[in-house]
């Protein structure tokens, strides 16, 4: 496997013939590092400059004026042909050649490569099966006879081919519908995780961005580059009332999906199981400011919850006493759908539970608030 | 009506007279299409080219053939290419016109896949360009099959040496037997290289039948 390598814009300017010193670019003085092996997502609004970026590293466009490094080789210097074989590239159309199989469409950079029939034969192969198509059943079909979603697979198996450091992808998923589309975001997560490429990859969706995107660069039309940063970074803290704009007024709830529930320090909640001493539940339920108890079994498994007024202040808890059940969280639940799930719920308190179901801690709404307000940016990401 | 005798004490002499308008017909068709791809691929990367070139083709496509057959006889003398120079410039005109429309078909999507992954500019045309004009190229070839095919019994009227089967209807324009052997040899001539040809296209572009069945489902 080639490890993936960095990509640095620096000053990177872009502009058409007729686009006079007064007119703004396609691309105005880009600069950005993508660290090695992070994805990229390059995103706004229509006409600003993203697709310009992005075929100015595989020089399908030429810059106007600045430098763009793949590791710590400027591209101007490599051979133009060299440096494209040695880049992943998928495109919204994906643009497979009608005339060849699904198998030779795949060899494609290897077969430029010179690399023998048996060896491309086994790169194929293994490239259907990581994109998760039958090489039994599709590597001899033609593109005819393949769905949109198929086609996809295949435009991203036949970029991987040559096992290229870096992997530019634009619009990819733009052209399938919303079920196939998140499907395929999902696998790509999961082979990135695999592969660990550099990805450059272009979308028009902020939703898209935040999902896919280690690293998210907001473009502005003129080219300008008006916040780049991680996808919390960005929806914690808009640099502009142009990126505020541009997230949308719900960034607040997008940036919950992108945390997870083992992000948050959780309350320990006041528990107790049948037959314990009433009045010893009692106490400890009125010494806690959260007014309920949770009776659980005694793996720790929740049962309900138990209002600390209705709790006997003699005898034993018993099992009837439960009136109320809350939601189950695993660690994996996003903030978003803790949220969703809570504003439903009797008792504004979910429950976090470990793979076995028993009980960890509790989550309140108040709680979710108080973690977007503070602005604690955890790493955890959701969507995969 | 028919002289089925003239024709049984003729074999011999049709089926020479076959095999002329055959070799007449493939050099036009082979001639041309070396000189159509050079010119549409050039049409194809230089565009001022392919406005003067598809210009001149429609002009020649004006001429009619009797006259350009008669006018070359003054100018060339009376040979093989006096039969030719027409009937090539006749396919000229069908193939470069088939042959650019069927570089313009390929998608701009593959163009521009092609370019990123790397092929140079003649690996593109070799491998993904001229392959994907291949159903134009054919359909093109089958026009210019049958209108070669017409050509050649037409330039009978240049005298004994040429005029395939076509000799037969200018030898002796009063009697049937002859001209039906010429007009109908020539059209089952036509029809034979037309099955023909289409059936090598299938053979040629699986992929573009594979494209057809899916369209025909569609709809
Ligand atoms: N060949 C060209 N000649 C002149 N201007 C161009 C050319 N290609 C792009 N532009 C202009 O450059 C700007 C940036 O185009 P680009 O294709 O990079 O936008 P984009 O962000 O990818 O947009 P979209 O989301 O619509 O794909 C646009 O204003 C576009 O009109
Ligand atoms: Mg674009």
């Amino acid at each position: 496997m080639s490890s993936a390598e960095r990509v640095v814009f620096e000053h990177v300017t872009k502009r058409y013939p007729g686009t006079g010193a007064g007119n703004p670019g396609a691309v105005e003085d880009l600069s950005l590092e993508v660290p090695a092996g992070k994805v990229c997502v390059l995103v706004g609004p229509s006409g600003c400059g993203k697709t310009t970026s992005l075929k100015m590293i595989n020089r399908l466009i030429e810059p106007t004026s600045g430098r763009i490094l793949i590791g710590d080789r400027d591209i101007a210097q490599q051979d133009v042909i060299a440096l494209r074989r040695g880049i992943g590239y998928v495109i919204q159309q994906v643009g497979l050649f009608p005339h060849q199989t699904v198998a030779d469409n795949v060899a494609t950079v290897p077969r430029l490569l010179g690399w023998d029939e048996g060896r491309r034969k086994d790169r194929a192969t293994e490239l259907l099966e990581l994109v998760g198509l039958d090489p039994t059943r599709y590597a001899n079909r033609y593109p005819s006879a393949l769905s949109g979603g198929e086609r996809q697979r295949v435009g991203v198996a036949r970029a991987l081919a040559a096992d290229p450091p870096v992997l530019l992808m634009d619009e990819p998923f733009g052209a399938v519908d919303p079920i196939v589309r998140e499907r395929l975001q999902n696998e790509l997560l999961n082979l990135q995780e695999q592969l660990a490429k550099t990805i450059l990859f272009v979308t028009h969706d902020i939703d898209e961005a935040i999902k896919m995107g280690d690293l998210v660069a907001v473009m502005q039309v003129g080219g300008h580059l008006a916040q780049f940063g991680t996808p919390d970074e960005i929806l914690a803290n808009p640099a502009s009332d142009f990126v505020a704009r541009f997230v949308g007024a719900d960034r607040g709830l997008k940036r919950l999906a992108l945390t997870r529930v083992d992000a948050l320090e959780l309350m320990p909640p006041v528990t107790a199981s049948s037959g314990d001493d009433a009045a010893d539940a009692r106490r400890r339920a009125l010494a806690d400011p959260f007014p309920y108890l949770l009776l659980v079994d005694a793996e720790r498994r929740p049962i309900g919850w138990v209002d600390q007024d209705d709790i006997p202040s003699s005898g034993t808890i018993g099992e009837d006493l439960a009136t109320a059940m809350s939601p189950l969280f695993s660690r994996r639940t996003t903030l978003k759908d803790a949220l969703a799930m809570l504003i439903e719920a009797e008792v504004h308190a979910g429950i976090v539970v470990d793979g076995k179901g028993a009980a960890m801690g509790l989550l309140t709404a108040d709680m979710i608030f108080a973690s977007s307000r503070d602005g604690r940016s955890p790493e955890a990401r959701a969507g995969a | 009506m028919i002289d089925w005798g003239w024709i049984g004490d003729h074999l011999g002499a049709i089926a020479g007279r076959l095999g002329q308008h055959l070799e007449l017909t493939v050099i036009a068709l082979a001639v041309g299409f070396a000189l159509s791809l050079g010119l549409a691929i050039l049409s194809a990367r230089v565009r001022p080219v392919r406005s003067i070139v598809i210009g001149i083709a429609g002009i020649v496509f004006t001429i009619p053939s009797l006259a350009l057959f008669s006018a070359l006889v003054p100018i060339i003398g009376l040979s093989l290419l006096t039969v030719e120079v027409p009937l090539v410039l006749y396919t000229l005109v069908i193939y470069v016109r088939n042959i650019v429309a069927g570089l313009d078909s390929v998608p701009p999507d593959v163009i521009e896949a092609a370019d990123g992954m790397g092929y140079t500019a003649n690996g593109r045309l070799a491998r993904v360009e001229l392959p994907l004009a291949v159903p134009l190229m054919i359909a093109g070839l089958r026009l210019a099959s049958v209108s070669t095919i017409g050509l050649v019994t037409i330039s009978g009227i240049l005298g004994q040496s040429f005029g395939g089967l076509g000799f037969f209807i200018f030898e002796r324009p009063t009697f049937a037997t002859e001209i039906l052997v010429g007009a109908v040899g020539s059209i089952a001539l036509a029809i034979s290289a037309d099955v023909f040809l289409g059936r090598l296209q299938r053979r040629l572009t699986p992929w573009a039948r594979a494209m057809d069945t899916q369209a025909g489902a569609a709809t």
